[in-house]
């Protein structure tokens, strides 16, 4: 008797939690904020991501927004968390930027997440707060900071990828013999002006592998490491060499893509997600453009700097927790990298375990992949090493870079910029 | 402390202007508007004061007294946005005096159509200014703009516009003052037909020339519109941002950076302490050069 009663009071309340559940799947759908970057190739990615995991899970439904990239996007960023008006999930850089975020203060820790098992050591250490906790996971692939160069001029002219500097100023001399431009500069966009300093890193720590931890502490500067100058001193050679493109100055990033594709420009030094832009712009030219790192004093010690890719956050302020780590979580899976190869190109490595890349890559990705292969020489560059980066970079190298500032000057003054970073960060030591 | 300096003047300001406006409205009345300059004005002066002094991440803000000042006087580029503030500020005002009183002398003349030229002449004044800049960026764009194309067409290489660090700022100015001249046209215009016709006559028939008549009847009594005019146009100049940013973003590296630019960029790297010293500078530099500025301008004008 009493077990029937309890058997029809368990069916019953079954019954209404069954319908319950039903009531809430119809009505109260559970609506998750997601922010990334307006770059092109993040926007169709993160779109693509969010239709695929709105598929999977009919009970929520996922609202994107855009923001800006560079110094823009940063500031929104730091405003939106301190204004506790952040999106249940969000994607920034790793690495020094995500250490400006305070992390330790505004993000949830997913380092106890099942899907971080999956997730490859060396990306977690970049968006591992000062606390020792992990508060993110990766979306998009591994690059580097390397020279993108057109493969026909590199053709006609007899030319191979140079392993040393002297190797790629002489190939720039030939360049400029033929009557072509040898280097391509954007500085109408000025963040792609860093990367004669930025990607030169593999080459800094080959030379004084202490440098980042010594670069930290306050006491290894770029003006007085002859081994970090020679990125600034190398822009400055470029310049006053005679090899850039007429309209440097006023040139933008995707002037600079289209350029290095169409072979208006030999090379192009940028971060090596651009093949998504070229694949973009000049699709028809995908196989024309290949990739090699920025070459330091000796052949012999090739390798190429290495940037992680963003990661999504989820920060404390989300009324949406769990549903906002399940979307995490299928982003970081085999099935999110597959969907990220679609919808935006196979760019690189991934940093989840399992994740494959087609076997049919661009030109460019296949020079890439070697460098991080088992064997491969790769280091990160300083700002996953380091949790300072002074914000002032870029307009330093677009003055070296155009010839307005010296390369000793221009090294002193980040080492000032640096400075104020590090304490803005309460860092000891400065 | 700053608090206190301002309780302690209110009593004074409230008796002096008793005397003229007592018992015009009740105190409750007064109330609705004093609680909005409290809040909206009084407090966020004072808080930008104290943050200045500090080294602040809009979550915690850490005191360290004139550190943020001394700073922003010591890095080059932030003294460079400094004297450049100024070189535009006295470029912008002085071209938008004499190009305004030019224009308004042109445009108070018998001249056909007169009405529609005054509209043109304003038109840029109501467009907005970021729109101005991009569309100024892409014709002085150092290959492909129109004005390089133009001077190409007719054998002259154009320099790079605003990517030459010698032209950039100048550059922007230039437009700053297209953009702008229409309001100084517009004062002036105010100023030159108020003039009573008789002094002209009276001049004319004593035998003065046009150009007597210019510098001895005009420009001293349009003395005030010349006031308004170099008041409004230096404080605009001085405090200038969104036409050099839409531009130049301070560029070619900092060699176009004002103030305004310098104290965003600061803002933008997270410098939040650094950025409201940096406000704080602004303030009180436009309020040195103007103050005196303005009692100076006002009392030639009392004098006459």
């Amino acid at each position: 008797m009493l077990m029937r009663n309890l058997t029809r009071a368990a069916l019953a309340t079954t019954g209404i939690v069954v319908i319950l559940a039903g009531a809430a799947s119809a009505q109260d759908k559970v609506k998750l904020t997601f922010l990334f970057d307006n770059a092109p190739s993040t926007v169709a990615m993160a779109e693509a991501l969010a239709t695929a995991f709105e598929a999977k899970n009919p009970n929520i439904e996922i609202e994107t927004e855009s923001r800006p990239g560079g110094a823009d996007g940063d500031n929104l960023i730091k405003t939106r968390l301190a204004t506790s008006e952040m999106s249940d999930v969000f994607l920034y850089n790793s690495g020094s930027l995500f250490q400006a975020i305070n992390p330790t203060q505004n993000l949830v820790d997913l380092s106890a997440e099942p899907f971080q098992a999956n997730v490859i050591d060396s990306f977690k250490t970049v968006v591992t707060g000062t606390d020792g906790k992990v508060y993110g996971a990766p979306i998009g692939t591994a690059m580097g900071g390397g020279i993108f160069y057109n493969i026909p001029i590199y053709k006609e002219l007899g030319l191979t990828p140079p392993k040393s500097w002297a190797e790629f100023m002489a190939n720039n001399e030939k360049i400029k013999a033929a009557g072509k431009t040898a280097v391509i500069q954007t500085f109408g966009a000025t963040w792609t002006s860093q990367l004669f300093v930025l990607g030169d890193f593999y080459n800094v720590l080959a030379a004084d592998p202490n440098f980042a931890t010594d670069y930290t502490a306050g006491k290894a500067k770029y003006a007085s490491t002859p081994a970090a100058l020679k990125g600034f001193e190398r822009q400055e050679e470029v310049f006053k060499a005679g090899l850039l493109n007429e309209d440097f100055a006023a040139a933008t990033f995707e002037d600079g893509v289209t350029k290095v594709a169409t072979g208006e420009g030999a090379h192009y030094p940028m971060l090596s997600f651009a093949v998504a832009n070229i694949k973009e712009l000049a699709p028809e030219n995908i196989n024309d453009v290949g990739f090699f790192a920025i070459p330091g004093d000796d052949a012999a010690k090739n390798g190429l700097t290495t940037w992680m890719p963003a990661g999504l956050y989820i920060p404390k302020t989300t009324k949406h927790e769990a549903e906002a780590k399940q979307f995490i979580a299928f982003v970081a899976s085999v099935e999110g990298c597959d969907i990220q190869t679609q919808s935006a190109g196979a760019t690189g490595p991934y940093l989840v375990k399992g994740c494959t890349l087609p076997a049919d890559v661009p030109p460019a990705v296949a020079d890439l992949l070697p460098y991080f292969q088992e064997g491969g020489h790769s280091a990160p560059a300083l700002e996953f090493l380091s949790p300072i980066k002074g914000p002032a970079l870029e307009q330093i190298t677009v003055e070296v870079g155009s010839g307005i500032r010296d390369a000793a000057s221009g090294a002193a003054l980040y080492d000032e910029d640096v400075k104020k970073q590090a304490q803005q960060l309460g860092l000891p030591g400065w | 402390m700053a608090v206190a300096v301002a309780e302690g003047s209110v009593p004074i300001a409230k008796a002096r202007r008793r005397s003229r406006t007592a018992g015009l409205y009740p105190s409750w009345f007064y109330l609705p508007a004093a609680i909005i300059f409290a809040v909206l004005f009084m407090l966020p002066t004072f808080a930008s004061l104290f943050f200045s002094l500090t080294r602040w991440t809009l979550q915690k803000a850490d005191f360290i007294g004139l550190e943020n000042f001394a700073q922003f006087f010591r890095e080059p580029f932030l003294f460079q946005g400094l004297i450049n503030t100024l070189i535009y500020g006295v470029v912008t005002s002085g071209l938008k005096v004499v190009l305004g009183m030019l224009l308004a002398l042109l445009l108070t003349s018998d001249i056909f159509g007169r009405g529609y030229l005054r509209a043109v002449v304003f038109f840029p004044v109501l467009v907005s200014t970021v729109g101005v800049g991009i569309t100024f960026t892409a014709m002085m764009h150092p290959t492909q703009g129109l004005i390089n194309e133009t001077l190409a067409s007719i054998g002259i290489k154009g320099p790079g516009w605003l990517t030459d660090p010698r032209f950039a700022l100048y550059s922007v100015a230039l437009v700053d003052v297209w953009k702008g001249v229409g309001l100084a046209t517009v004062i002036y215009i105010a100023g030159i037909v108020s003039i009573p016709l008789e002094y002209y006559e009276a001049a004319k028939i004593d035998g003065a020339t046009a150009w007597q008549r210019f510098w001895t009847v005009t420009l001293p009594l349009v003395q005030p519109a010349t006031a308004t005019v170099v008041i409004l146009s230096f404080i605009g100049g001085l405090r200038s941002f969104d036409l050099i940013w839409a531009m130049t973003k301070g560029g070619p590296g900092f060699t176009s950076d004002v103030i305004a630019s310098v104290i965003y960029k600061q803002y933008q790297a997270g410098f939040y302490g650094l950025s409201t010293a940096g406000n704080v500078v602004l303030f009180v530099m436009v309020a040195l050069i103007i103050v005196p500025l303005s009692l100076f301008l006002n009392r030639q004008e009392v004098d006459r």
